[in-house]
């Protein structure tokens, strides 16, 4: 993927779940295509999902709100191609849990964070340890 | 007994690339048996090395986990779907 491309509505949908989760970080899944096995970066979906953990520094997406995704992305011949989160206290930067908890290598990891007011988003993968950015386009 | 296992994308490369595999077996145990068998490099990402359910993973009979029934004991019936998801989490 070389940039992971939201609308504009997509966008707000991700910061507005992280705003409504506050006190605690809030995350959500991202849906989208693949050409031959990897993500195009075209997000088909964005669904906000309970963070588990119910706490202001880590975050679990529920069990059940993930599986509920898989079975939405196979009904529309998508897959689940992201996960996003917030970060209520630091930047828009993966943590060491966050890198040492990374699932998929071809996974994109947009990351929101709330410290400063604004939301800032940033993205990125995770492909063994190593962070490499993602460019957010926002599209029509 | 015949029952679908779904995987998820990351675990694809150790199946042949396939989203769903047909596997035997009447509980959850004898599914994962006859599926490390099939594909051993799935091995290490379902099973603990005391053979118990990997932490990072939750698996779903339909739709109930098998943490909460009967873990690997958990028994199938014929046309089940089971569902194997990472675990996804972090936090700064």
């Amino acid at each position: 993927m070389n940039a992971l491309r939201l609308t504009a509505e997509q966008h707000r949908v991700i910061v507005g779940h992280c705003l409504d989760g506050l006190p605690d970080e809030a995350c959500g899944l991202l849906l989208g295509p693949l050409e031959f096995g990897v993500p195009t970066g075209l997000v088909s979906t964005v669904r906000p999902c309970r963070n588990a953990d119910a706490s202001a520094r880590t975050y679990t997406v529920e069990p059940r709100d993930m599986l509920q995704a898989m079975r939405a992305a196979e009904a529309s011949g998508t897959e689940i191609i992201g996960v996003w989160h917030s970060h209520t206290h630091t930047t828009a930067y993966p943590s060491e849990t966050d890198v040492r908890q990374a699932v998929d290598p071809q996974w994109c990891y947009p990351i929101v964070s709330l410290r400063d007011g604004d939301a800032v988003m940033r993205a990125y993968r995770i492909v063994d340890g190593e962070i490499h950015e993602v460019p957010i386009d926002l599209v029509r | 007994m015949a029952v679908a296992v779904k995987l998820p994308t990351v675990l694809r490369s150790h199946a042949d690339g396939q989203a769903s595999v047909s596997v035997e077996g009447a509980t959850i145990g004898d599914v994962f048996a006859d599926l490390v068998g099939r594909f051993p490099g799935l091995r290490a990402n379902l099973l603990a090395d005391d053979g118990g359910l990997h932490k990072f993973v939750n698996v779903y009979v339909n739709d109930d986990d098998i943490r909460y029934l009967d873990q690997l004991e958990t028994k199938l019936a014929d046309g089940d779907e089971i569902t194997i998801l990472p675990a996804v989490a972090g936090g700064a």
